[in-house]
């Protein structure tokens, strides 16, 4: 990570990969932040790109996003604000030093955000693609709608996790509260801790891997076996949080856990299809 | 939306400084509900002083001027003298026979006017009534003062001078009006018993029928706002010896709907959601203080929140604290 350049740092230092852009969102707003946010260049593997959008003294990244950071953006004491990242889609880094309101990297698309706290609402809800990183909780709703990407709550999560899901990997290093997954169309939801009640309701073909209990499954889902394709996926996900057996993980200090301890759920398909016996109700 | 804010203080070096801390909440509640706003303290002896009952006054209805105020509620004081020691609850320490030199204390804050006088609770309370039938009394209790308005939340924080409150407890609800319309009585909270208040967010479904039966038992209702229902279920099951904590409970198994409420009263703090826990609600706890808020921002300025434990209200339990 590029050092502190203070409060006051050139707006031209944005561009390169040298500086770290520091937002004081006491002094600055959230407004002008993602404004900065929604001009940098985007990414150079998409053909939207251009030339002249990246920024010159780069070698040309080859890679995946974790090679492409053209710069990186801290931003101090949100105190709470909505909306801080949301509507990112550059390759870059931005981490948040304290607890943010909704929707916080709300339709991320690329960017790597941390948030060094709570979130409130909505944390990463409709991410396309990119990784997002909650330290500490998240508040209800948390990657809801969400198509692509990687979020990770280190903490718990609250109510509604993952509903709606549509492709995004969720993992959550404690539990998650009640009515999560609802209606999840794609995507997998990793628990380490426990699920509140209703876990799944109406789910269609989102896969959930729970480590500790259930409240109660929601209509339609089912806990299904583990077979060896499921623990591998899990494995994987387990380690791109940070979260997976001690010696492999990306992440020191933090617990490890074995994709044996897990149960995994998904739709039982009944309540999608329809079933000609129930064509009187209709 | 609506916004709500409240901050319970268990370190009394803080007392000082809680109208302060409850301004900067309701300032980041604002846009939650930007229409009206309604403030409760908890020990404001600059317009409750110890030994006095106060009530708390929409006279919006009436003709008479909140100048006027003062005299009439004296005349009427010193008509009727007081009952000594008979406010039910009220333990004013009063001095029997007080009422005749009663003079009381009278604030206006835009369209509140609070009246204290060192007398028992009730007998202000039924002076106040005998005088004044047309005015609205949206708070009464012998530490606690409310104020109602309607316009920016802001400038009505300026106007009730929240800034300078001391007190060991508040709220403040801002609202944005869906079902009824944009006026001081609309304004939470609902304060129907002494010294307790109530405010809500989010909708009873089942309100007219509760409404029915606690009005079967006696109740009287100011207004028909959902909220009040509320309110007046807590208040009916307080006065029948059930604490906060019980009370809530009760709300729960019979009320339908979506509501997160803050309670208080001459002692207590609760929190609780609806089963569905749609509307908002973040906790923080220090050992200087308890605070609830509709989110996490309202509680970003208050002393000690990095170390404070922070939480949300998980449905249809019940969180209290005691004095």
């Amino acid at each position: 990570m590029a050092a502190l350049t203070g409060t006051d740092a050139a707006p031209s230092g944005a561009g390169t990969s040298t500086s770290t852009r520091t937002f004081d969102l006491t002094t600055s707003t959230v407004r002008e932040l993602n404004a900065e946010l929604h001009a940098l260049p985007a990414p150079p593997g998409l053909p939207a790109a251009g030339a002249g959008g990246q920024p010159s003294g780069l070698a040309q990244p080859l890679g995946g996003v974790a090679d492409v950071v053209p710069a990186a953006f801290e931003v101090l004491r949100p105190q709470g604000a909505h909306a801080i990242a949301a509507g990112v889609n550059a390759p870059v880094t931005i981490d948040i030093r304290g607890h943010v309101g909704y929707y916080c990297a709300g339709m991320n698309d690329g960017a790597t955000v941390v948030v060094h706290g709570n979130a409130g609402t909505g944390v990463a809800e409709n991410m396309m693609s990119g990784l997002v990183r909650v330290r500490g909780d998240a508040s209800q709703s948390a990657g809801a709608t969400a198509h692509g990407g990687l979020l990770v709550i280190e903490g718990s999560a609250s109510m509604r996790c993952g509903i709606s899901m549509k492709g995004v990997d969720i993992v959550v290093g404690g539990d998650i509260g009640p009515m999560s997954a609802f209606m999840a169309q794609a995507g997998r939801l990793v628990v380490c801790g426990d699920a509140g009640d209703g876990l799944g309701d109406s789910i269609y073909e989102a896969r959930i891997y729970v480590r500790g209990k259930v409240g109660s499954l929601g209509a339609d889902c089912v806990e299904k076996p583990m077979r060896d394709e499921h623990r591998a996926e899990l494995a994987e996900l387990l380690t791109a949080a940070g979260l997976g057996e001690p010696g492999e993980s990306g992440e020191s200090g933090e617990p490890g856990y074995d994709p044996a301890e897990f149960r995994r759920y998904g739709s039982a398909r009944t309540l999608y299809h329809f079933a000609a016996h129930n064509s009187d109700a209709y | 939306m609506c916004g709500i804010v409240g901050l319970h203080l268990r370190d009394p070096d803080l007392y000082p400084r809680l109208g302060r801390l409850l301004e900067s909440m309701l300032g980041q509640v604002v846009e939650r509900g930007p229409d009206s706003a309604g403030v409760a303290v908890y020990g404001d002896v600059r317009r409750c002083p110890p030994g006095h009952a106060a009530v708390s006054l929409l006279l919006g209805g009436t003709s008479t001027e909140p100048a006027d105020v003062g005299a009439l509620i004296a005349t009427a004081l010193a008509g009727a003298g007081t009952r000594p020691g008979a406010g039910a609850g009220s333990g004013a320490g009063a001095a029997p026979g007080a009422g005749a030199e009663a003079s009381p204390l009278v604030t206006v804050a835009g369209d509140t006017t609070v009246v204290a006088a060192p007398v028992p609770l009730d007998d202000l309370v039924a002076a106040v009534r005998r005088v004044l039938p047309a005015a609205l009394i949206v708070g009464s209790g012998t530490d606690l003062t409310v104020y109602k308005g309607t316009g920016d939340p802001r400038r009505l924080a300026g106007t009730y001078d929240l800034a300078g409150a001391s007190g060991w407890q508040g709220l403040a609800h801002t609202r944005m009006a869906t079902e009824s319309a944009v006026t001081p009585q609309g304004c939470h909270p609902f304060s129907v018993g002494a010294d307790q208040c109530l405010v809500h967010n989010g909708s009873f479904a089942n309100h007219a029928t509760i409404r029915r039966e606690l009005q079967a038992e006696g109740v009287r209702f100011d207004s028909d706002n959902d909220s009040e229902v509320g309110a007046r279920f807590v208040a009916a099951r307080l006065a029948a010896g059930e604490d906060l904590d019980k009370a809530l409970r009760g709300l729960c198994e019979r009320f339908d709907g979506f509501y997160t409420l803050l309670v208080t009263s001459a002692d207590g703090f609760a929190v609780v959601r609806d089963a569905i826990a749609c509307k908002p609600a973040i906790i923080a706890e220090t050992d200087a203080w308890v605070a609830m808020a509709s989110e996490f921002r309202a509680l970003a300025d208050l002393p000690g929140i990095d170390t404070a434990r922070i939480y949300e209200p998980e449905p249809e339990r019940v969180y209290a604290w005691q004095r």
